[in-house]
Order: C-alpha cells, then sequence, then structure tokens
C-alpha cells in the first residue's frame, strides 16, 4: 500500500507494473486519473495551485484507504495526489486498486475518489482571466461520498 | 492555555496569516470557542470565521464538530470544505 502527496508527476503505467509484479493473487487492477481542464463553471481556467494540509493529508488517506480496506478485498493499493502549481491537461490525482476480482477493484476505486474529493484536505485555486479564484465546494461531491453509507 | 492554530486556502488568504501560537483566554475550551474567540478580532476575522459561514474544522489534524474540546499544545485548524480530486 502506498500513499503519496507530492509535486511531482506520476506514470500510471509505473505505478501499475509495480502494484502488480510478484504477486500471483492479484487479478484485477482498476485504476483513476484526475487532471485538470481548461474550463470551469463557465471560465477558462489558465493555470490551478493545489493547497493541502500537511500532516492530515496523509492521515486522512490512510484513514480512508483503512476504510476502503474494510469493505472490500484489497490486494495493494495506490493513491497519489498532487500539489502546487498545474496547468491544464496535467494530472492531479491517481489511484490504483489491486484485488482478486473487478468487482472489488472497481468498487474500492470508485469509493477512494469519492471519499478522497470530501475528506483530503486539498483545495483549487483557479487563474482565470477575471482572476484567481478558489473552487467551490459541491454538493454533488457530497452526494457522491454519502451513498456508501 | 496555548494552543497552535492555522489556516488554509480562503480562509488563510482572508486572515493574512496561514499560522499562529494562540493564547486562549480562561474560559474557552471547545473548537467553536476558539472560532468566536477569534472572531472578535473583528474585521476580516470576524468575516472568514462568521458563524454562518461554511467551514471546517480540526483538531490535531482530525476533522471535528464545534463541540469537541481543545486542551493546551493542540493544533487546531481552520479551512473551508475540501475541494481536491
Amino acid at each position: 500500500m502506498r500513499i503519496s502527496v507530492q509535486q511531482e508527476d506520476f506514470d500510471l503505467g509505473a505505478e501499475v507494473k509495480a502494484i502488480a509484479r510478484g504477486n500471483a493473487k492479484i487479478g484485477a487492477v482498476a485504476s483513476f486519473i484526475g487532471l485538470v481542464r481548461d474550463v470551469n463553471d463557465g471560465a477558462k481556467v489558465g493555470a490551478m495551485t493545489l493547497e493541502h494540509y500537511p500532516g492530515m493529508t496523509e492521515k486522512a488517506l490512510e484513514r480512508i484507504l483503512a476504510e476502503a480496506r474494510g469493505r472490500w478485498e484489497i490486494l495493494d493499493c495506490t493513491i497519489i495526489h498532487r500539489y502546487g502549481e498545474l496547468k491544464p491537461t496535467d494530472q492531479i490525482v491517481l489511484v490504483v486498486v489491486a484485488s482478486g476480482h473487478r468487482g472489488d477493484a472497481f468498487a474500492a476505486c470508485e469509493f477512494l475518489m469519492d471519499y478522497l474529493k470530501t475528506k483530503a484536505p486539498f483545495w483549487k485555486k483557479e487563474q482565470t482571466p477575471q482572476g484567481g479564484r478558489w473552487v467551490p465546494s459541491r454538493d454533488s461531491d457530497d452526494e457522491a461520498a454519502e451513498r456508501w453509507n | 492555555m496555548k494552543l497552535k492554530v492555522l489556516y488554509f486556502a480562503g480562509i488563510r488568504e482572508k486572515v493574512g496569516t496561514g499560522a499562529e501560537e494562540l493564547e486562549l483566554p480562561a474560559g474557552v475550551a471547545t473548537v467553536q470557542g476558539v472560532r468566536s474567540h477569534l472572531r472578535e478580532r473583528g474585521g476580516a476575522w470576524a468575516e472568514a470565521l462568521a458563524e454562518g459561514k461554511l467551514l471546517r474544522m480540526a483538531v490535531n489534524q482530525e476533522m471535528v464538530r464545534g463541540a469537541t474540546s481543545v486542551k493546551a499544545g493542540d493544533e487546531v485548524a481552520f479551512f473551508p470544505p475540501v475541494t481536491g480530486g
């Protein structure tokens, strides 16, 4: 299991290989990547700054992963979330879940993203032609997280 | 008693600082109490931590409700609802 909060970019292929290597019990690997878009709520986004709460972020991600492991068979998992300055098309977040079968891998991957979006202390600030603005939280994200209760 | 207080994102920008050591007056014993105490500074503080404002609070890096008690040496944080992922 690996959790990393970092400025550097990541490579999906390398992360999947690192997970699947040497564990013949893994029959399924599901992954999700979140990217920076160049438009949000009708405004053009030229760049984005991701702020986080060092220390709490890692703890929150560990807790979310522990919660997922209590619900599904997770043989291995990698969560990487970037912070700092990002541009449209840049990768923001990666979740990779390895399991015996696809059902658990798909469900746990979606759960981890839904929980991460509402419980991990990250904040996005977008640069638009009108200036900088903090991205408001979305009710739809809360609803997505609540459906797992 | 003394606390470490942290501010993030829009709240950090509004109050103009990311961290401070805070000496609490006697009688302030909860996170909600810390929030009210800071509001008394007025101006940007009153605005950023206003009662109706949707914000999240953490004690020692765990999200908590306002009624949670605080003790000397705790790390208390105020921040907007999170928007990562």
